[in-house]
């Protein structure tokens, strides 16, 4: 993760709140946000190497597939759960993110942008599966399995009712401010129910 | 190492157990690692399994033998005796030095034998409670253990909680299901059903070793998993001739007649009894929800199962996760890759050693504290 998209994310978390991290790696984001924001962490991550570097470094974490939800956690849990480039990785994104927003009061989003004008122009003129550096996979081993667009996230955020209360954009690790929909690598959403 | 004893509950100062009957003197046979700390903070208490003893690490200064849980206690290893304090008692029931049915009844003076009253796990951790005291321990850094001993771990958390800063259950259950409970039936009708057994009375006479050796037999096929067996022995016969004999041909057959008959030089078959019993009879949702059973726990828990383990599968680890999860405690699980089954939380020493070791580093410095 980038400079700009971590400090953007520890920007919308308050002080001494807790935060789920679903899918959290090696636990970078919340060790940070741990060291900054003095929140509650907790992780859940696949990975059994993964499980070892966030035990390693004191982080609490869950081994488990947040594709089977999140069916253990009471209503408002978190009041921050965290779907950072996992979103387009799981195998039901509609349903971990429903999950996500039942269980915290916030839910923080990161995806890449596929239709990112790099990534139309591999696809227009060479005819090919776009390979870029938010997109760095081959189209064979690539774990995204869900390709879309801030457009795309943003039309379906108002089909199912789910208010976007902030919104950031990067390209490069830096702010896109101008039609991000096309320059945007990266799109970043602090989302919460609608009442 | 040598075993210390502590003895309390002396008549006529008898103390009830949940059964509601009483028993005493009570003695627990324990070994201590490392050296305590000044402020008394940095004891780790050591649960072992039903065939565990209190000779957890080291070597045994009466037989040499190396204890039960050594690739994993010592100085350097994932529970560091240059580091921590390390205690590990016999259970009540047991046989190896704490009181149990092969222990002499002061008012017959005789063996106890049946008429040894029945045992829980709370027994055993209440008995455990009092050698801490005893210590002069106020809170342990950690508990651990894994099968029944995560049992043990389990019922520290609910019964003394305000004693522990952190547990570490591995391969364990809250409750047992039908199945574990079947296993262990067939492994007691076997003891019963040894003509030597005498409804218990067996003490100075022949042992029911027949019985308890096909209990163990039984037990160790499901300590171990299909892949873990056919790795170790496949369908390897150890000799070339007189097949079809109903001798042990089969290597695995070997192993099991080797490890049952191993096992009775060194356990008490009413033990047996009385510890599978103890397993049984667990069940720490007892009058709780699994949503209210952790309820204020400040302990930090770390639940560890293992892939390949069918006795005691990760599913019932889970459970105790969700119940974490619900009652809003710190803490994380790990499922193990193993092809050693239930064996695993003994075998599988390099990975739970990583992990052990880091969770304990940050339970001592304080981390856990600062993030609760």
């Amino acid at each position: 993760m980038s400079k700009v998209e971590h400090e953007v994310i520890s920007s919308w978390v308050e002080p001494g709140s807790s935060v789920l991290d679903l899918g959290c790696g090696d636990g970078e984001l919340l060790m940070s946000l741990i060291r900054e924001k003095q929140v509650r962490a907790q992780g859940i991550e696949l990975s059994e190497q993964a499980i070892h570097h966030c035990v390693a470094q004191g982080l609490s974490v869950f081994q488990e597939d947040i594709d089977t939800g999140l069916a253990d956690y009471a209503n408002k849990s978190f009041d921050y759960v965290v779907l950072n480039q996992t979103f387009q990785q799981v195998k039901k994104p509609d349903f971990v993110l429903q999950e996500a927003l039942r269980v915290g009061k916030r839910t923080i989003v990161g995806f890449p942008n596929f239709v990112h004008f790099k990534a139309r122009f591999q696809i227009f003129f060479k005819g090919k599966v776009p390979v870029t550096p938010a997109l760095p996979y081959e189209w064979y081993d690539t774990p995204n399995l869900h390709f879309l667009s801030i457009a795309d996230f943003e039309e379906y955020c108002g089909k199912r009712r789910i208010v976007i209360e902030q919104a950031f954009f990067t390209a490069n690790n830096k702010r896109v401010r101008f039609l991000p929909n096309l320059f945007a690598e990266i799109g970043l959403f602090l989302l919460s129910k609608a009442q | 190492m040598k075993a210390e004893h502590f003895t309390f509950a002396e008549p006529p100062n008898e103390l009830t157990l949940e059964s509601g009957e009483k028993l005493g003197p009570r003695t627990l046979a324990y070994e201590t690692y490392g050296a305590l700390d000044d402020k008394k903070s940095n004891a780790i208490l050591v649960l072992h399994a039903l065939s565990g003893d209190a000779h957890a690490a080291g070597r045994s200064r009466d037989d040499g033998a190396v204890g039960w849980w050594n690739t994993l206690i010592g100085p350097g290893k994932g529970i560091d005796t240059d580091k921590y304090f390390v205690i590990c008692s016999n259970v009540i029931g047991g046989c190896k030095g704490s009181t149990g049915p092969s222990s002499i009844n002061p008012k017959t003076g005789s063996p106890y034998a049946l008429d040894f009253p029945l045992v829980t796990i709370g027994d055993m951790v209440s008995a455990q409670r009092r050698l801490i005291d005893h210590l002069g321990i106020d809170k342990l850094l950690a508990v651990v253990g894994g099968s029944m001993g995560g049992m043990q771990v389990l019922q520290w958390m609910v019964a003394y909680p305000e004693r522990i800063r952190a547990a570490i259950p591995i391969a364990t259950t809250m409750k047992h299901t039908p199945q574990q409970i079947a296993f262990n039936e067939v492994g007691r009708q076997a003891v019963m059903a040894d003509s030597n057994w005498r409804n218990g009375n067996y003490y100075g006479g022949k042992v029911p070793a027949k019985g308890l050796a096909v209990a163990r037999m039984i037990g160790h096929i499901t300590y171990m998993s299909d892949t873990s067996m056919a790795e170790k022995f496949g369908r390897r016969t150890k000799t070339e001739k007189e097949p079809f004999k109903f001798s042990a041909d089969f290597e695995v057959e070997g192993y099991l007649r080797y490890r049952g008959d191993n096992f009775v030089k060194r356990f008490d078959a009413n033990s047996y009894l009385y510890v599978t019993k103890a397993i049984d009879y667990f069940n720490i949702l007892n009058g709780h929800s699994l949503a209210s059973v952790f309820r204020g726990l400040t302990a930090k828990v770390f639940v560890i199962a293992f892939k390949s383990d069918w006795l005691y599968p990760a599913y019932q680890s889970k459970e105790i996760v969700k119940a974490c999860k619900l009652a809003g405690v710190d803490a994380s699980y790990c499922e193990l890759s193993s092809t050693y089954g239930h064996d695993a939380f003994l075998l599988e020493i390099e990975q739970e050693t990583r992990l052990i070791r880091d969770f304990l580093k940050t339970v001592a410095n304080g981390n856990g504290d600062a993030q609760g």
